[in-house]
């Protein structure tokens, strides 16, 4: 049962990678990502990641792409065109990505071996989870949430219009 | 419990509970009708049936039965997607809701009135909602027209705003329950009857009025439903739609109003507990012992969707700055305040 359901979930994912590659049309893509993103939630629940399995389907299928979808539709973007793609990228990428694929893969069969995952009915409680979260690793969790208020600040900076000083609201006044 | 009685008890479920949620759908409708006709001092629907309780029936002959018009200038795998993604995670929602007292289980623990328990039920029901958006927004893009594109932009920004004041009014609930099981939370306010309901003695009436609010907003109810303003927008994402197609858009909409209600009968008003606590003597009938807390259940969700009605027929429209800076300005800081001040309450209890 639980190999099934794997098959069909990575099978999904892949497809929907792929798809999101070859779709010409930014919304398809944009729509293929929350696929992949579903189906992932769908793998790690196999593993007994229960509240990240529904983090992600709110975070990331939920509010991150609904985001994508607003900005491609807001912008309206058309069809990209097809290049044949530069002869450097060529040249250049797929040796790299045969290496970033086999450092990942060395780094994790090294911290893991080659003994598969057991998929099974073990669940991790999000209690677990928590007290992982808020006593083990508190400082480098509570140190990513730093990170990401640093890359708010950026934004509102970037947004802010250029000659806006005094940081005056130029949107709709009150 | 072999795999073949599980597949079999749950199919049943979900087909009983998907009848009656539709039903419920059908009459929220004619209940709107009714109320905001009384309130603009009219009938309402009253020809069809008694009182017009056979309006719904009527009104989905008429909706099958219409034309089924696809412009030619949109785009259409999405266009045909939206609908039915809309439909789709609005009936999926209700799958994790508990209906009825949990002592009431078949042989090998498995219970009648909830499709699934889930140890986070409380995080797949805002999970598919928030898959929900992707009905309207592709709804409004796929159109291709104006009012349409407008509508669902308006919607998208809405609900992502609303969905954080949403879910943060939820924590302070889940901080008292100490999880995020609906059966257990439900539970957590079972003792004193109305007095430990989280409303009322579990001091959650900010975080109540704030889900209040941000449940009209998600939900595209007035006074927040800016996404189908007439006045501005003739009919916001669904203009293009007709037929069947609209029918669905309607039927999500008022399919999440229920959930909505479910959610908050849940997490604050004691779910399917009685409120009297143990005033009444629990009743020797095994059959009344089981409908009993239906009951109370369908009541309380009754008396939201009453509110939501009653807010509808009373207060007009928002203005779309308005409605952004009362989500983020007032909404999200009060919910984090909430959030606070409800942690220190059980640190230093």
């Amino acid at each position: 049962m639980h190999l099934i359901l794997f098959i069909v979930f990575a099978g999904l994912c892949l497809a929907g990678a792929i798809n999101l590659l070859l779709q010409t049309h930014p919304i398809n893509s944009a729509l293929s990502l929350v696929v992949v993103m579903s189906s992932l939630a769908v793998l790690y629940l196999m593993l007994g990641a229960e509240f990240l399995a529904a983090a992600q389907i709110i975070v990331y299928a939920g509010a991150i792409m609904v985001l994508f979808t607003f900005v491609v539709m807001l912008l309206n973007a058309g069809r990209e065109e097809r290049t044949l793609g530069s002869r450097a990228a060529k040249a250049l990428g797929l040796p790299a990505v045969a290496v970033v694929l086999s450092v990942i893969a060395t780094v994790i069969l090294k911290a893991q071996g080659l003994e598969p995952v057991a998929l099974s009915d073990n669940i991790t409680s999000t209690t677990d989870l928590s007290k992982v979260l808020f006593h083990e690793l508190l400082l480098p969790f509570e140190v990513t949430s730093v990170l990401i208020l640093i890359a708010i600040l950026g934004a509102v900076a970037l947004a802010r219009p250029a000659g806006d000083e005094h940081g005056r609201r130029t949107g709709v006044e009150k | 419990m072999t795999i073949l009685q599980f597949f079999l008890w749950s199919l049943l479920k979900i087909i009983v509970v998907t009848v009656v949620f539709l039903m419920g759908v059908a009459y929220t409708v004619l209940l709107e009708r009714k109320l905001v006709g009384r309130i603009q001092n009219r009938w309402g629907p009253s020809r069809v049936g008694p009182f017009g309780l056979l309006q719904p029936l009527v009104d989905g002959a008429k909706s099958f039965l219409k034309e089924d018009i696809i412009p030619t200038a949109v785009y259409k795998p999405l266009y045909l997607l939206a609908p039915i993604l809309s439909l789709g995670c609005a009936l999926t929602s209700i799958a994790v809701v508990p209906f009825g007292a949990p002592n009431v289980t078949g042989s090998g623990g498995f219970h009648f009135f909830e499709i699934s328990e889930i140890n986070i039920g409380l995080l797949v029901i805002l999970g598919v909602t928030s898959v929900g958006v992707y009905g309207i927004a592709l709804s409004g893009w796929s159109s291709n027209n104006k009012y349409s594109l407008l509508g669902s932009l308006r919607s998208s920004a809405q609900l992502i705003s609303y969905e954080l004041a949403l879910g943060l009014s939820l924590v302070g609930v889940v901080m008292r329950a100490g999880s995020l099981n609906l059966r257990v939370i439900v539970e957590s306010q079972s003792r004193h009857g109305i007095l430990s309901w989280n409303l009322f003695g579990g001091l959650q009436f900010i975080a109540f009025f704030i889900y209040l609010m941000a449940a009209y907003a998600e939900t595209n109810r007035s006074p927040f439903d800016l996404p189908e303003a007439e006045s501005e927008l003739t009919a916001g994402y669904h203009t293009e739609y007709s037929s069947m197609k609209f029918a669905m858009f309607f039927m999500a909409e008022y399919a999440n109003m229920i959930t909505v209600g479910c959610v908050a009968t849940l997490l604050f008003l004691g779910g399917w507990t009685s409120p009297l606590g143990d005033l009444i003597p629990a009743p020797e009938n095994w059959f009344v012992h089981a409908l009993f807390p239906i009951f109370w259940f369908v009541l309380k969700v009754f008396s939201f969707l009453f509110l939501y009605v009653w807010v509808r027929g009373t207060l007009p429209r928002f203005r779309y700055d308005q409605l952004m800076n009362f989500g983020w300005r007032y909404l999200l800081p009060l919910a984090i305040l909430n959030i606070v001040g409800t942690s220190l309450w059980l640190a230093y209890r």
